[in-house]
């Protein structure tokens, strides 16, 4: 695909804003680095404001940048733009369909727009329809549409071309759960076309079902880059926790918690009468926990197991969690 | 053979002037399908200056005396076009606004399409539909008695010199709608469009107001483009006298040409900008 061999790559990419007219200077971007494997999903994962809408918009030539380099599907961004547009799709944040315009009329009117000519644009239109499961909806206003609609006409209108790069800038954010489980099901589907897929998200557990691959972004800069799995292992993994009904069973609850730690610290936590431990196994851990807490007649208020959340995956790896403002 | 691979993919291959046009008409045909999808809009935008037309005519117009004599009806009616002309920046600053905020510009930017189609084919569209107001308003103003006493040669030119002043406006409103963030702040535009049509010289003679304001209102571009057009119309004129409404010929032309000058450039300044 390219000398690199990366279907996206970025080297120190720093993009400022401000700084003119006495305003103080902001680095969006600032020393980005980034590798995406051709024909994966790439998850980039990372709060409000740590710079994954404006690795997007550098990477699809939306925003010029101040230093570093970037190559997609191939090209120099800032030397081939135009070049680069014909080989990406992009679905932002907003879904970017006319909502005047039916489904169909939308999608033929990118195909032109995308130079396929009048006869191929109404091919392609019709193919996607299919295909993104909007064949019924074709000739209705986008107005009409659900949320989880709306969003698969856009993801048709950026696949017009089949591009070698889709980037998808948090794509269920606002949809409901069913509305998210038609987007996952169709980016699914385009990665098993060839498609290479850039997708930011809040959400740890949409990176963990979609991406083979996970960046972790803080403040502009990328600081870790990792599987799903192995980033899971470095936060910690899913956790076991119990909370007690009586404080003067802690110790007890702690010692049957206890007996499914793999190996970590078994925290307990006196005011929230929580105790809570790192598990492989979630299934095992969960009943055998149980089975134990009940041999002992050791009433519980709740037991569960949770995933680690990017608030977990913040703390660990940056030591100040999601909420940029209090941590700078 | 790779680049007949390439173009199997990319449609038909075609020179670049050949895109730039088929770009520009693919926008215009996007904005006058909106039209055929709500035929509603059409019919309010359109009425709106019908409605105005009766206002004006007839319920200010029973109180309204023409300096130098003259028919009201027939003095306004010039200034009814030209007053639609120049509300239409606001039609062309609310679709820009409304395609920023949804992401559509910026789908739009990411395709290998030509960027200046984008407001191009919008202001094609925009003239498509001015024309068409036109049509509107001169069968309603026939209807109410106003005659183009001037010959077919001159109405032709007063109809050009109005789709000017619409022309130079489009690239106001392309601007003003990559300035604003919100198509509601859009809507606040309309206390500045209101005041720059009524002061101006489509509804009463700047030689009736204060002195000063007078003044500004012969100033006022519009005011160049109604005066001609009632000129070339063969319509009352009531000038004052003054410079700019003696010249209201060579002013109608030349107001355009400045308001083109420095807001083509805006325009493209700001859509370049969206890339920083």
């Amino acid at each position: 695909m390219s000398a690199s061999g990366y279907a996206v790559l970025a080297e120190g990419v720093v993009k400022r804003y401000g700084g003119r007219k006495g305003a103080a200077e902001k680095r969006a971007l600032d020393g980005f680095d980034l590798a995406v494997r051709p024909g994966t999903v790439h998850g980039l994962l990372g709060p409000n404001g740590a710079g994954k809408t404006t690795a997007v918009r550098v990477l699809a030539t939306l925003l010029r940048y101040d230093a570093g380099r970037v190559e997609v599907a191939g090209l120099d961004v800032a030397r081939e733009p135009r070049g680069v547009r014909g080989r990406i799709g992009l679905t932002g944040q907003y879904a970017a369909v006319d909502e005047v315009l039916t489904g169909r009329q939308n999608l033929e009117m990118f195909g032109r727009l995308f130079h396929l000519g009048r006869a191929g644009a109404r091919r392609r239109a019709g193919e996607l329809l299919e295909r993104f499961d909007l064949v019924e909806a074709a000739g209705k206003g986008v107005t009409e549409y659900s949320g989880g609609m709306r969003r698969r006409l856009d993801l048709a209108a950026s696949m017009i071309l089949a591009p070698a790069v889709l980037f998808l800038d948090e794509p269920t954010t606002g949809l409901d759960p069913r509305g998210r489980g038609e987007v996952w099901d169709a980016v699914r589907a385009l990665v098993a076309g060839g498609t290479t897929v850039l997708l930011t998200t809040q959400y740890l557990d949409e990176a963990d079902r979609l991406a083979s691959h996970i960046t972790v972004i803080d403040r502009g800069r990328a600081i870790a880059d990792d599987s799903p799995d192995g980033l899971k292992d470095r936060v910690g993994g899913d956790r076991i926790e119990v909370v007690a009904a009586e404080a003067a069973d802690l110790p007890a609850v702690a010692k049957a918690v206890g007996r499914v730690a793999g190996g970590g610290l078994v925290v307990t936590d006196d005011t929230g009468r929580r105790v809570h431990t790192q598990v492989s196994d979630r299934v095992a851990a969960l009943t055998e926990v149980a089975r134990a807490l009940q041999d002992e007649g050791i009433a519980v208020e709740d037991i569960g197991l949770r995933r680690p959340s990017l608030d977990d995956v913040f703390l660990r790896l940056t030591g100040h969690g999601t909420d940029l403002e209090v941590a700078a | 053979m790779t680049a007949l691979e390439l173009n199997a993919h990319t449609g038909p291959e075609r020179s670049r002037a050949h895109w730039l046009l088929a770009d520009c008409w693919n926008i215009t045909r996007r904005s006058l399908t909106h039209y055929q999808r709500q035929p509603l809009a059409i019919v309010w935008q359109l009425g709106f200056p019908i409605v105005s037309v009766l206002l004006y005519g007839y319920v200010f117009g029973s109180a309204m005396k023409v300096p130098g004599g003259g028919d009201y009806r027939e003095f306004l009616m010039p200034g009814m076009f030209a007053t639609t002309m120049t509300m239409g920046f606001m039609s062309t600053a609310m679709a820009v606004v409304t395609d920023a905020g949804k992401g559509v510009i910026d789908r739009f930017r990411s395709m290998p399409m030509a960027p200046s189609a984008v407001a191009v084919g919008r202001g094609a569209a925009d003239l498509v539909v001015a024309c068409a107001e036109l049509t509107i308003l001169a069968l309603t103003a026939l209807a109410i008695g106003w005659r183009a006493g001037g010959g077919p040669l001159e109405a032709a030119g007063a109809f050009g010199l109005l789709l000017l002043l619409r022309f130079s406006l489009i690239w106001v409103g392309v601007w003003l709608g990559l300035m604003v963030p919100t198509p509601e702040s859009a809507g606040g535009l309309y206390a500045v469009a209101f005041p720059v049509t009524m002061i101006s010289s489509a509804l009463v003679a700047p030689s009736l107001m204060p002195g000063w304001l007078g003044t500004a209102a012969a100033w006022n571009p519009v005011s160049s483009t109604v005066t001609a057009a009632r000129e070339l119309f063969g319509n009352p004129v009531a000038s004052g006298g003054t410079w700019v409404e003696e010249h209201a010929l060579l002013m109608a032309l030349v107001w355009p040409l400045v308001i083109t000058l420095v807001f083509l450039p805006l325009a493209v300044r700001r859509f370049q900008r969206l890339s920083r």
